[in-house]
């Protein structure tokens, strides 16, 4: 069957395995120098997420194809739709995880859940448990092809697991291990790991092309062999399809690998947007290839042949030694990705929530805080890479060919999705508690167990039939009587309603501790709050001597003298530590997080600083509080414009009442003076009569003549105020009827008649029509045309002035002019003179308030007409427009 | 000894002649002025002893006629006192800045007005 040497095979998977190698020493030492920004791209981001893909994938998914048509779309369905429907939850995962240097979902968990160390430890256990078996089925697939190479020697396959194992460790331990802050990139495993998804997906590819275009000669002849049998299209959209599609949902967020790729090597969050629509169409270019071989290997190749290896023993069936030398490359690539990224994500849990804690207590009980206890957490961390390794290799010996690849990857799946309830509800709700949280997952993980994890290890077949103990309701497969169901169904069904109901009830039964409280703010409310606003809520003290020690034992030496000296400077010092301060030991705190996870760099700094007062209410008021400010903003926001719009006519309306007050006080002011001026006569020469007692009789006649007069003048004066200000308040309507205006003007011309004489002026009065009718009131026509004529006669400086009168229609109006030949209106005066007391262009009238214009334009606009100045040759010409009227029927009569 | 001469600068005839009588009653030699500028004219012309001076002259306010006689060295010591209708507070603080004497509001008793032109003319 194979013509290729294990020699060759084993050159070239070495070959293979120091290019890797190569790779990521060389990406290591690239991101070290500033301008290699692009291996931290969102494209390389993208790739390092198609860990996701592993052997059970690129090997599996085709035997899923074979053996249940099209149930494997399930498993990329899901993560498809958790990456473009739900990017918004792995947004929040990926902002809180930076901010609150995140170094796995047991730390996420726990540090959400008031930093609790049982939350940590109990997340790792589960997650070792869920993935031992998952890395065990990667080192499965790598033999499983090895051995499918070298046909005798089956016993060479748990040599070949070793060495992929060892191997692995070695790579992990080099790459994932060389800082202990595991908050720090790990470019290396990322660049190898992105190589690596390109090789996976190009080989599976290239077997679906040589399938497609080699075996059935095109695309429509591969159509034709897509069988509804092979497809089964009719069995396969029920609940198993459905459970599968949300477990594959939730292992893309919580799966410890997953979240190691997405949110701790997550360098830039908008990294997430390429990623929403380029791992969707990764996931649809590995798919595309797996129907045309599953569907040819079920046709040429020899009945009880392993679907899970088609896509290897396809091509070495056709003796394309080359393809399938690639292909093994391919399987090789997707089970050491995901061997090496899962136990960085496990030792990182197991060393920061276990070991350390464990060694840390062990050793403070006999030197209290000595010795670099970085060495001790890199320590840890290297023998937890060796002993999950271990693990898994324990379990591949000691369960091989056990189960499908596609059954332990679902196992795999439940439990790790186990973490969803608390995830969700620690990030979308205040409520969740930590003992909640516990109860759900112990809960959950039980469930868990009992019904699909055990089953899958081999329970005695009496305990699957009859329960254990014969009680019939603990059956595994049909717990509390629930029969009938799917196996994956059943146990996804009461261990995801057990955590959630746990979840939900023991949360409610509780109030959440302060610090508790305090963290859930924090998560829930991580794109509002900045992570500063909680330093004034912890209240610790502590020598920052203390502190210094602690953060160079796990930080090392040079990066805490950094930290230090930048805090210090902060603070504004130039040498020494930098206080104490709640601000600083939170810092420190979070900084120390990132190396040990939030449970233990809380409990150290607790322990150095002492233990934390932190008062319920005043918490409570803090959170509640900002979340109240932040809504109460948001409602001013969306306010805001309509507030300035109202804002803006207020100002207006503002400006104009200022303005109408300083019209006012000039008016006031205007009024006293006018009164002012005819009583300072009055008053004199009144008192000139009262002391003088030999006075001829002319002179006294003269002065009580001016007296007199000037009382006059008052009234006058009074009166056309009283006028202005009601006309002008509009208080009072003018009775408005149709109206002689020519009878009007004739009137007003024989009462000035007078006082032209007295000037010697002339008056040439010209009506075309006897009569001309208009909207008005005849008085108070009478009386504009009175105060036209006597301006025009007093403002004329000639000898004998003349005033020429024109009454006539024009149009829909009856224009009355009034011009006379005196020095006219200069261009500056010609709107002035309408207003009040602008007695314009002549001060030296004795008799006049100014007000004369004012008033008539008023009486004119009111009767719907106007008083405008015309532009005469000479003189000053005043137009009064007046709206024709019909003449009336009884209009003789009352003549 | 020649008669004392006061120069009345004001727009209104009748409280020109009820001037003119109480201060030639007193003996006073009186000219007029109709409006600011005639006012500065008479100034130049022919320096009298006092002016009264009224605010709202047409022309040349008056105001800016004592600013002009205050700056030319020939008058800036004469007696001065501002009358004015409107009788604010603010036209009372322009008229001392700028120098006036005394400041009389309309309508004002004669007595008043002979003891400040008296009191100024000594002084």
């Amino acid at each position: 069957m194979s013509g290729v040497s294990t020699d060759l095979l084993l050159g070239v998977c070495l070959l293979y395995v120091v290019a890797l190698f190569a790779v990521a020493f060389w990406a290591d030492r690239r991101m070290r120098r500033p301008g290699a920004d692009w291996l931290a791209s969102p494209v390389v981001y993208t790739l390092s997420i198609s860990v996701y893909c592993t052997s059970w994938t690129f090997y599996g998914a085709v035997g899923s194809a074979a053996r249940g048509g099209l149930e494997f779309v399930a498993i990329y369905t899901g993560p498809a739709l958790v990456f473009a429907g739900w990017w918004w939850v792995l947004r929040k995962m990926v902002r809180i995880g930076r901010s609150q240097r995140i170094t796995s979902i047991a730390d996420l968990l726990s540090s959400r859940y008031g930093k609790s160390p049982s939350i940590a430890v109990l997340v790792t256990l589960l997650a070792v448990v869920a993935c031992t078996p998952y890395i065990a089925l990667q080192l499965k697939a790598v033999t499983e092809s090895f051995a499918l190479f070298s046909v005798p020697g089956a016993e060479e396959g748990g040599v070949a697991a070793f060495w992929v194992a060892a191997g692995m460790a070695v790579f992990t331990v080099l790459f994932g291990t060389r800082s202990a802050d595991v908050n720090e990139r790990h470019f290396g495993v990322v660049a190898a790991i992105a190589v690596e998804a390109l090789v996976k997906l190009a080989a599976l590819t290239a077997v679906g092309a040589f399938v497609v275009f080699g075996l059935y000669g095109g695309v429509g002849a591969t159509m034709a062999d897509m069988t509804p049998e092979l497809l089964q299209v009719e069995t396969t959209f029920d609940a198993r399809w459905a459970v599968i599609t949300m477990l594959s949902g939730a292992a893309i967020l919580c799966l410890p690998r997953q979240f190691q790729v997405t949110v701790v090597e997550n360098d830039d969050e908008r990294s997430l947007a390429t990623a929403s629509w380029l791992f969707p169409l990764y996931l649809l270019v590995m798919c595309l290839s797996v129907l045309p071989i599953a569907a040819a290997g079920l046709r040429l190749l020899p009945e009880g042949a392993n679907p899970d290896l088609f896509v290897l023993s396809l091509p070495l069936a056709e003796g394309k030694t080359a393809l399938a030398i690639f292909v093994f490359l391919g399987g090789f690539s997707s089970a050491t990705s995901m061997v090496i990224v899962s136990s960085i994500a496990l030792s990182t849990m197991v060393s920061n929530h276990i070991v350390t804690p464990l060694a840390l207590r062990a050793r403070a009980e006999s030197e209290a805080f000595s010795g670099d206890v970085r060495r001790i957490v890199l320590l840890g961390r290297r023998g937890s890479i060796v002993g999950v390794l271990t693990l898994g290799f324990l379990w591949h010996q000691l369960s091989e060919g056990n189960a499908a690849l596609a059954s332990i990857g679902l196992i795999a799946f439940l439990g790790a999705a186990q973490f969803l309830p608390p995830l969700l509800a620690g990030l979308y709700t205040r409520q969740a508690t930590r003992l909640g949280a516990l109860a759900g997952l112990a809960g959950g993980a039980a469930a868990w167990a009992w019904t699909l994890l055990l089953p899958a290890t081999g329970l005695p077949p009496e305990v699957m039939e009859a329960g254990p103990w014969g009680i019939a309701l603990l059956r595994p497969q049909a717990l509390l009587g629930l029969e009938g169901l799917d196996p994956l169904v059943h146990a996804t069904f009461w261990s995801l309603s057990a955590n959630v109901a746990l979840l939900t009830v023991v949360s409610l039964l509780r109030e959440p501790s302060p610090l508790e409280w305090l963290q859930s703010a924090i998560f829930v409310d991580v794109f509002r709050t900045g992570d500063e606003d909680t330093a004034g809520v912890l209240r610790r003290s502590a020598a920052s001597e203390d502190l210094f020690v602690l953060a160079q034992r796990i930080l090392g030496a040079e990066p805490a003298r950094r930290l230090f000296v930048d805090a210090a400077a902060e603070q504004g010092r130039d040498e020494g530590l930098p206080a104490a301060t709640d601000h600083f030991v939170q810092r420190l705190e979070r900084e120390l997080a990132g190396s040990v996870g939030a449970a233990t760099a809380h409990a150290m700094v607790t322990k150095a600083a002492g233990n934390e007062t932190i008062s319920l209410s005043e918490l409570m008021r803090i959170a509640d509080e900002t979340v109240r400010i932040m809504e109460y903003s948001q409602e001013v926001e969306r306010k805001s414009g309509e507030l300035e719009r109202a804002l803006a006519q207020l100002r207006e309306a503002n400006a104009r009442l200022r303005e109408l007050d300083a019209q006012k006080d000039d008016f006031l002011s205007q009024v006293s003076h006018e009164l002012r001026t005819p009583m300072t006569s009055v008053r004199s020469f009144s008192e000139i009569l009262l002391e003088a007692d030999a006075m001829d009789r002319p002179e006294a006649q003269r002065f009580l003549r001016i007296i007199h007069d000037e009382s006059l003048r008052l009234t006058r004066l009074l009166d056309q105020i009283l006028d202005l200000s009601v006309l002008e308040r509009g208080q009072v309507q003018l009775p408005v009827a149709p109206t002689d205006a020519a009878d009007a003007l004739r009137r007003a011309v024989d009462t000035v008649r007078g006082v032209a004489r007295e000037a010697r002026a002339e008056i040439d009065l010209r009506i075309d029509e006897p009569e001309l009718w208009v909207q008005g009131e005849p008085d108070r026509l009478a009386q504009v045309f009175i105060n036209l004529l006597s301006n025009a006669v007093k403002y004329s400086n000639r000898e004998r002035p003349r005033v020429w009168v024109e009454a006539a229609r024009a149009g829909d109006q009856v224009v009355i002019a009034i011009q006379d030949d005196g020095p006219g209106v200069v261009e500056a005066d010609r709107e002035r003179i309408f207003q009040k007391f602008s007695r314009g262009w002549d001060r030296t009238d004795p008799g006049g308030a100014g007000l004369g214009l004012a008033i008539s334009r008023e009486i004119l606009r009111r009767f719907g007409g106007d008083l405008t100045l015309a532009r005469p040759e000479t003189g000053a010409r005043f137009e009064c427009r007046l709206t024709a009227a019909e003449r009336p029927a009884d209009a003789a009569a009352a003549e | 000894m020649n008669a004392k001469r006061v120069l009345i600068a004001e727009d209104e005839p009748h409280i020109v002649e009820s001037l003119r009588f109480i201060l030639s009653r007193e003996g006073y030699t009186v000219d007029d002025a109709g409006d600011g500028e005639s006012a500065c004219r008479s100034l130049a012309a022919d320096r009298p002893d006092l002016v009264i001076l009224d605010v709202m002259l047409p022309l040349l306010n008056g105001f800016e006629v004592l600013r002009r006689l205050r700056a030319d060295p020939a008058t800036t010591g004469l007696p001065v006192i501002m009358l004015t209708a409107k009788g604010q507070a603010q036209d009372r603080r322009t008229a001392e800045d700028i120098g006036a004497d005394a400041f009389i509001t309309k309508p004002f008793s004669n007595r008043d007005v002979v003891d400040h032109v008296h009191r100024l003319i000594a002084g």
